[in-house]
């Protein structure tokens, strides 16, 4: 196997008694897309804040592409490469769609410390954002304020900016959530091509779309990686069923 | 054109427009109050950069505009006694030129900021407008105790400060180089809004932690944001204390930098022309209300009052309507 871009070592995080956190290692490699999943608390969003760097583990490293990363901020992470989307969609408000676009097509270009030059008729950086947003489907929202936008279509632009970054590791907290089945089931496939460009560590509660996409998926339980496998080896896992997707049979 | 244009072409033309008519009538001190409006809006347009575009509410911008101050004051004052600023460990002369002036107010300023934004913007909100706050009356109370530079009663300057091929003694003259600088610094400050840092700046206020996954720093933009901002109000500092000839503590204190942000939110935080609006209505104010009663801040009190709870965009947002996003 390839080496992995993308290499979590156990990893420990707790507020006061709560392990959030409880030696969590994983490894991302290239090409493949690993599903994190587990019930609502497992930790999986405090996993993901301590990968792309908002949230300092107690323990544990942090590998990105043969270099130690755990103590770099979010600013620095994300400049290594380390392209991120919210659970909760975390975007400028009062900006336009294609302006939410177009910043992360600045960030990425490095073209920030221009002070005289109009942003948004630089022909290159529309030009990257517009890319990013035809490919998730938003290019007729583009001057559409963004608060004007549903919950899915924020969703969207959230990984067209992750886009705009040309990241070498996807880190999605659930993209799919509000996007409805059409939705959900177009952006599946989006997410299928977009593994060749970059890997992802996906979370995701949408099991379709886990069991579709996801060739690797760990279960996180507690804050513990319970079972990490194939699709077909985490559908069948004791431990996993009941754990997990039997309290969904039963519900 | 759009409404907002529209507004902001009519205000900019206002106080030309004043003047020249002052200047036909022989109204010598209308043309003063003139100049006094695009100086202040100046100071504004210094603030707005870091409070409408950053989100810094900084209430230490009289920091700055003192320091624009002093900075004329102590150079002329040393040209007028003809000492030395400093003869170790290289004479140093005092200067009576306007650019030479505004330069090193500039400088100073922006060296102040730097100081206080690099301190300050480690904390947010209220906690961000008392350091501001506190690092402003320190220098208050610094120039106050500082008998070289008269100390509490400020230094008087004899003669205005002059600048090549005018004439700054004529009120008309001295008029049309503060708005030439007003009208410089506002075109700048519009380009800066629509540039590559404005919109990462403006996106830092709206939501730091998008700028961060994009891989930019909150703190690096607004500290830069913050240096510009003080160095406008620096340049506006030395101008003010040129209209008086006279530079006091005063031009230091928490009462000058609440003024400077009752400009911006009276014409419309973040509005380019805002401040403009802002400081012209304050004088105008000042000097209808001013003249009727000497209580006249009670009801600019009211008015400030007013805008803040029904009318958030200030005088431009509730006449030319919510910004349209660019594009």
């Amino acid at each position: 196997m390839t080496e992995p871009l993308l290499q979590i070592k156990s990893l420990n995080k707790s507020f006061g008694a709560l392990t959030a956190t409880d030696d969590v290692s994983l490894t991302l490699h290239p090409g493949e897309i690993h599903a994190l999943i587990g019930p609502n608390g497992a930790g999986k969003s405090t996993l993901i804040k301590q990968v792309a760097g908002g949230l300092q583990p107690n323990s544990g490293e942090i590998w990105f592409d043969g270099r130690n990363v755990t103590g770099l901020s979010t600013v620095a992470r994300a400049r290594a490469g380390l392209g991120r989307t919210f659970q909760i969609s975390s975007l400028a408000m009062e900006y336009t769609v294609l302006q939410n676009a177009v910043l992360g097509a600045v960030g990425h270009s490095g073209a920030v410390w221009r002070f005289f030059t109009p942003v948004m008729r630089n022909a290159k950086l529309r030009a990257a954002a517009m890319a990013a947003l035809e490919r998730v489907g938003l290019v007729e929202h583009a001057a559409k304020r963004t608060a004007d936008l549903s919950h899915g279509q924020r969703r969207l632009l959230e990984v067209a900016v992750a886009l705009t970054l040309q990241p070498r590791v996807f880190l999605m907290d659930e993209p799919m959530a509000g996007l409805g089945a059409s939705g959900s089931k177009r952006l599946t496939g989006f997410l299928d091509g977009l593994r060749s460009e970059a890997p992802i560590l996906l979370v995701e509660h949408d099991m379709d779309a886990v069991f579709a996409l996801a060739d690797r998926i760990s279960v996180l339980v507690y804050g513990k990686v319970i079972a990490t496998g194939t699709a077909e080896e985490i559908k069948s896992d004791p431990a996993v069923r009941e754990a997990y997707l039997g309290e969904e049979e039963a519900a | 054109m759009s409404r907002a244009t529209l507004l902001n072409t009519a205000l900019f033309l206002m106080l030309p427009i004043t003047a020249l008519a002052a200047l036909l009538l022989d109204e010598p001190f209308i043309i003063t109050l003139a100049t006094k409006v695009a100086i202040l809006a100046l100071a504004g347009v210094g603030l707005n950069i870091a409070l409408g575009l950053g989100g810094l509410v900084s209430l230490g911008h009289a920091a700055f505009f003192g320091i624009g101050g002093y900075a004329m004051g102590i150079l002329a004052h040393h040209a007028q006694t003809f000492t030395p600023l400093m003869e170790a460990p290289f004479l140093l002369d005092g200067t009576k030129s306007m650019p030479v002036i505004w330069l090193v107010a500039v400088i100073a300023g922006a060296c102040a900021a730097l100081l206080i934004g690099a301190l300050s913007l480690r904390t947010s909100g209220v906690y961000f407008i008392m350091i501001t706050l506190a690092f402003g009356q320190m220098l208050y109370y610094f120039a106050i105790s500082w008998p070289a530079y008269g100390g509490e009663d400020g230094l008087s300057i004899y003669v205005r400060n002059g600048f090549p091929g005018l004439n700054t003694l004529d009120p008309i003259q001295f008029f049309a180089l503060c708005f030439a600088l007003l009208a410089l610094v506002l075109f700048c400050a519009g380009r800066l809004a629509a540039a590559p840092f404005g919109l990462a700046l403006s996106a830092a206020r709206q939501n730091p932690e998008r700028v961060e996954t994009v891989g930019l720093s909150p703190y690096r933009l607004r500290l830069l944001a913050f240096v510009i901002s003080g160095a406008i109000t620096a340049l506006a500092g030395a101008l003010f204390a040129d209209l008086n000839r006279f530079v006091s503590p005063t031009m230091l204190s928490w009462q000058m930098s609440g003024e400077i942000m009752i400009f911006v939110i009276l014409g419309g935080v973040g509005r380019l022309f805002g401040p403009v609006a802002g400081a012209a209505l304050f004088i105008l104010l000042e000097h209808v209300l001013g003249g009727l009663s000497d209580f006249w801040h009670v009801y600019l009190g009211i008015l400030l009052l007013l805008v803040v709870l029904f009318a958030r965009g200030g005088m431009i947002g509730s006449l030319a309507g919510r910004e349209v996003a660019h594009d």
